[in-house]
């Protein structure tokens, strides 16, 4: 998962300080793994030296300062290309699909759209395969078949959230 | 207006089932050789699209082109006549007439586009050779497996030369190999010939043999122009 995009992303919907980005995003990515303070102020400095967040303000307080960043202009146009890059076809890659899938959700946007351009990337690969299976001897089709197997397992994925995207957007919503 | 060299284009179709919309304003086309799988959720107007474009029902508005003639203006044994000298049909389940030897099956449509016995049945068993199931061609359905018994409807099919397939789920009912083979074969013999191929399915490693594909969703179907 990019957890760059992913910060991003949540703060498209207002500025926040690092604590608040690190809980809004163990709420909705971090069951199993939560952020550590560490990661979250290392990707934000870097994000920060490309432009893709900004300052918004800076509390002094008894500890160190506490910063809160806001997403730039460039950083709204990066997530945006994030979102509608189709992730590079592979086995085991809901995850990174479920983040954003979600993040559509929270930032407006259309995640209907974004499982349809995925199914298309999915199919394209899997023609591909097909055809190299029907030209191919049977080590061919035994490894080609292995990749479609699991391009479908991505496939019915999708369409199974497809179907669940109105209860997803009511549940992440409330 | 239809896309240059397209086939059969269908543009704003709609029907409903009772107060039930079952296609809300879909737009379609395809060329001759060309494989088109339609995809989409269960209940989402996949087989209504196939039923209308294939003839077989009239939609409540919108036009269904197959070349210059306009099927939703046709009577009912203009589109009869019609679907049996230039569409072919594979279902889930073949749908093969069971007191019909599996030869006599695949000569109907030929017979009934009034070939002489002789000639069908000759040109029927190059099919059943064709798909790999000459040995049943004495064979009653009930006599032979689900997978021979879907490569005798898929033999069925083309037997007469259509220029358009319409196959609803043709691998619905067979295990992944019969139904990896069915499909190679159907599509080869298809591209063959240059018809074309809608093909209605839901499984991803079917919609695979086709060349791009359409995804119906609330009875509106949508090309997937893909990313290359």
């Amino acid at each position: 998962m990019s957890i760059g995009h992913t910060l991003l992303g949540l703060l498209e919907s207002g500025p926040r300080h690092g604590y608040d980005l690190k809980r809004a995003f163990d709420e909705h990515f971090g069951h199993d793994r939560p952020l550590h303070y560490g990661q979250v102020y290392s990707t934000m400095s870097r994000l920060l030296k490309n432009g893709l967040v900004e300052v918004d303000g800076v509390e002094a307080g008894a500890g160190p300062e506490r910063k809160r960043y806001a997403i730039t202009d460039a950083g709204v146009t990066d997530v945006a290309q994030w979102l509608a890059r189709p992730e590079k076809p592979e086995p085991y890659l809901q995850s990174t699909l479920y983040t954003k899938v979600v993040l559509a959700l929270l930032t407006g946007r259309d995640a209907a759209e974004l499982l349809d351009t995925q199914r298309t990337e999915h199919l394209r690969l899997m023609r591909g395969l097909t055809e190299r299976k029907r030209k191919g001897d049977l080590a061919d089709q035994l490894i080609c078949d292995h990749a479609l197997f699991h391009l479908e397992a991505d496939l019915r994925w999708l369409e199974l959230t497809a179907a669940r995207l109105d209860k997803l957007a009511a549940v992440i919503g409330s | 207006m239809t896309p240059a060299g397209s086939l059969l284009t269908a543009r704003a179709l709609h029907k409903a089932y009772g107060s039930t919309p079952a296609l809300d304003g879909a737009d379609f086309s395809i060329h001759p050789g060309e494989v088109v799988a339609v995809m989409g959720p269960s209940g989402s107007g996949k087989s209504t699209l196939l039923h209308c474009l294939a003839g077989i029902i009239r939609p409540d508005s919108g036009s269904v082109l197959y070349g210059s003639r306009d099927l939703s203006q046709m009577s009912d044994a203009q589109r009869s006549a019609l679907r049996r000298s230039d569409f072919g049909f594979v279902f889930q389940f073949g749908q093969l007439v069971p007191e019909l030897t599996c030869l006599e099956n695949v000569a109907l449509p030929l017979r009934l586009n009034g070939v002489k016995r002789k000639e069908a049945e000759e040109r029927s068993l190059e099919w059943l050779e064709r798909l790999e199931v000459g040995e049943v061609r004495a064979k009653r359905p009930g006599e032979v497996s689900g997978g021979q018994g879907q490569r005798v409807a898929v033999a069925r099919a083309l037997a007469a030369r259509p220029r358009v397939i319409f196959a609803d789920e043709p691998t619905g009912a067979l295990d992944s190999l019969n139904g990896e083979r069915v499909m190679t074969l159907l599509t080869e013999a298809a591209r063959g010939t240059n018809a074309a191929v809608v093909l209605v399915t839901h499984e991803a490693r079917v919609a695979a043999y086709s060349d791009r594909e359409v995804v119906v969703r609330d009875g509106q179907a949508r090309e997937m122009a893909g990313l290359a």
